[in-house]
């Protein structure tokens, strides 16, 4: 069990959903990362996922892109997000887990990838372009280091494609809304609920929901058919606007109310 | 898998089911496009077995793109070289100008076979573009063509004639603003468009099964030439020479020929500026495997696995990835890989054109400036083919541009 299994599984004892925001790393910089983790930890979030930029994100929407192309541009590395990532690691209770490209992930080799980030506390990845179908390697290595490998569903998976893609997923499934890009969306399909209770009935993993949440009413909504919400470009922009501390006390205030609208 | 000995058939026997070319290939892309790249292989293998499928395709290039096109016989280039006679398979004969039509007439067809009403497409030099513009109008698909801010620059003839055509030319203002940008842009659209829309890829490259429907569709060059070979020489040649950015036109003319190992193939990438980072655009000579664009090849990356920004002068060319099955040759040694500089690549343009009457693209004339490079080496009664891939009235401007700077 990953820390991320366990936080889902207090949070179902508890009977409360979880809220799962999202931060780059390097965007406006680390210490920001850092500062936003022990901030989202203190809101009681579920999990924190961060963003490894990539510069040819193709799942992203322009919010979360330009966030990429700006913490490369500074030339943040995999090494410096990681020792940053340990530093605060001890500090927080809240899981962290990395949103990370397959070719960084091969950059650096699978196993080197996960031993680094273990040293780091992270706790699990999604790998947004390794399909279920190439993923076998990747399932056994995340298993015998008992890291959680977040793998997404789609409104375009096939219901058998889901079946294969719990079997193998750990930590949460991670339901991706729309068909698209990320990026803030002020509606929301209407097949959601019928998809997702369906998805429900097919497994034990909690499913988190993503890709267009912003809005304290999404959250609620989504809330009431998942175990979680998961809220990238909204916090990425107002992140990039911030100019100053208290700025960034703004964005705590915004993810906190997300929060306060899953209770 | 590197030196490992192969035998002929294995050349032919590539991708396999899981779309991988040895270990090149696969399908590395978000869950979300899932559905639509089973649905695209499930339509081409069935398109590959209809024979009413394949006599429209055929129509096609005959009557819509003037196929075969010449092998042709450059007597004047062949005397100035000194050495083996120098033939090229004329693809800038083409309709539209360039090798490109071959692939994007194949998957306008299969666009309607699948019943999808729009049609995406990424382009570079802006051949691909005006292909994709060009079988979209002969069939009334709407056609959107994310095109680099920067190569939409300095190719404006083809953004013109795409705009002539019908389509919507949708410049790319992220990262380096070419080739890279403009595929990453359409695969956004495509994310959130699949449904309705077919994604005309242009080159070789790719999740699969792209790398594998772009190769047989240009494979008609390799065919063609095979066969005209036979007719013209009563035999094949002993050379054959293309350009290679993603590396469709090279894929097209070399696949027919990797079981017949008696003949030598070379791949030429944009060597640029030089051998420095950044400079060149040359992934199967100075990279590593990687994964980029949704396939596992070799790639421009940095130590952490960012793809680096490249250098050609030629839009084309000027890519960091390339097609998997190149990779896969280039490992298994079936093909060689070399490179060519941007000012021997402008210098092959005006020897071709001053010699021949023929004015090639900048991407087309690095395979020409290797031809003229090998030529002299070799007997008078060898056989040098080069593939002609497209024609040089869209870079005349951009050519003068440059003969000012280099």
């Amino acid at each position: 069990m990953t820390k991320v299994d366990d936080r889902f599984a207090e949070l179902r004892a508890q009977n409360r959903k979880g809220l799962v925001p999202f931060v780059t790393a390097g965007d406006p910089d680390l210490d920001t990362m850092v500062e936003m983790i022990r901030r989202f930890d203190r809101l009681g979030c579920a999990v924190c996922e961060v963003g490894i930029p990539y510069s040819d994100p193709i799942a992203d929407g322009p919010v979360i892109q330009a966030s990429y192309t700006r913490a490369l541009e500074k030339k943040v590395q995999l090494k410096e997000i990681f020792r940053r990532l340990a530093e605060v690691a001890p500090e927080v209770d809240i899981p962290v887990v990395t949103m990370v490209s397959y070719a960084i992930v091969f950059r650096h080799g699978p196993e080197q990838f996960l031993k680094d980030a273990i040293a780091a506390g992270v706790s699990g990845a999604i790998i947004p372009d390794l399909l279920v179908d190439d993923a076998g390697p990747m399932v056994e290595l995340c298993k015998r280091y008992d890291f959680a490998l977040i793998q997404l569903v789609t409104p375009t998976t096939s219901e058998e494609r889901a079946l294969g893609i719990a079997e193998t997923t750990t930590g949460f499934l991670y339901y991706v809304s729309v068909t698209g890009i990320t990026g803030e969306r002020t509606e929301l399909p209407a097949v959601l609920t019928e998809r997702l209770q369906w998805l429900k009935g097919q497994t034990d993993l909690p499913v988190c929901i993503g890709f267009g949440i912003s809005q304290a009413e999404q959250v609620k909504h989504v809330s009431g058919i998942a175990d979680g919400a998961i809220v990238g470009s909204a916090i990425v922009r107002r992140l990039a606007e911030a100019k100053s501390p208290s700025d960034l006390d703004d964005v705590e205030h915004y993810v906190g109310s997300l929060v306060e609208a899953l209770k | 898998m590197s030196n490992s000995v192969r035998s002929p058939e294995d050349f032919v026997q590539v991708p396999d089911a899981r779309g991988r070319f040895g270990d090149f290939g696969g399908r590395f892309v978000p869950e979300t496009l899932t559905q639509a790249l089973e649905q695209l292989e499930a339509e081409y293998e069935s398109a590959c077995v209809d024979p009413d499928f394949q006599a429209e395709l055929g129509e096609l290039l005959r009557d819509f793109v003037a196929r075969p096109c010449p092998l042709y016989f450059a007597r004047r280039l062949t005397e100035k070289c000194g050495g083996a006679q120098i033939w090229f398979k004329r693809e800038d004969t083409n309709h539209t100008g360039a090798h490109k039509i071959n692939n994007t007439v194949g998957q306008a067809l299969l666009t309607l076979r699948m019943g999808k009403s729009r049609v995406i497409a990424e382009t570079g030099a802006g051949q691909h573009g005006v292909a994709t513009a060009t079988a979209c109008a002969r069939f009334g698909l709407p056609c959107v063509v994310y095109m680099g801010e920067e190569d939409v620059r300095r190719q404006a003839p083809n953004v013109r004639t795409m705009r002539l055509m019908g389509a919507e030319v949708q410049p790319v203002v992220t990262g380096s603003r070419t080739l890279r940008d403009a595929i990453n842009e359409a695969m956004r659209d495509w994310m959130s468009s699949v449904e309705d829309t077919h994604y005309i890829i242009g080159s070789v490259v790719g999740p699969h099964p792209f790398p594998r429907i772009v190769r047989d569709f240009q494979s008609v060059i390799g065919r063609e030439t095979i066969t005209q070979c036979q007719q013209r020489l009563s035999r094949l040649p002993d050379l054959v020479i293309a350009c290679v950015g993603g590396g469709s036109n090279a894929a097209g003319m070399f696949y027919p020929f990797t079981p017949h190992t008696e003949v030598r193939l070379l791949g030429v990438e944009a060597g640029g500026r030089g051998a420095s980072a950044g400079d060149h655009a040359s992934p199967l000579t100075y990279g590593e495997p990687g994964v980029l664009h949704g396939s596992y090849s070799y790639v421009m990356q940095d130590e952490d696995g960012q793809t680096c920004d490249v250098h050609s002068a030629s839009a084309g060319l000027d890519y960091p990835g390339v097609g998997p099955e190149h990779s896969f040759w280039k490992d298994s040694g079936r093909v060689e890989y070399t490179t060519c500089e941007d000012k021997e690549a402008l210098a092959a343009v005006e020897v071709m054109a001053r010699t021949e009457g023929i004015l090639p693209a900048l991407e087309t004339a690095h395979a020409i400036a290797e031809a003229i490079k090998i030529a002299p080496s070799m007997s008078q009664d060898q056989v040098v083919v080069v593939c002609l891939s497209g024609r040089g009235e869209k870079d005349a401007a951009e050519i003068s541009r440059l003969r000012g700077e280099i």
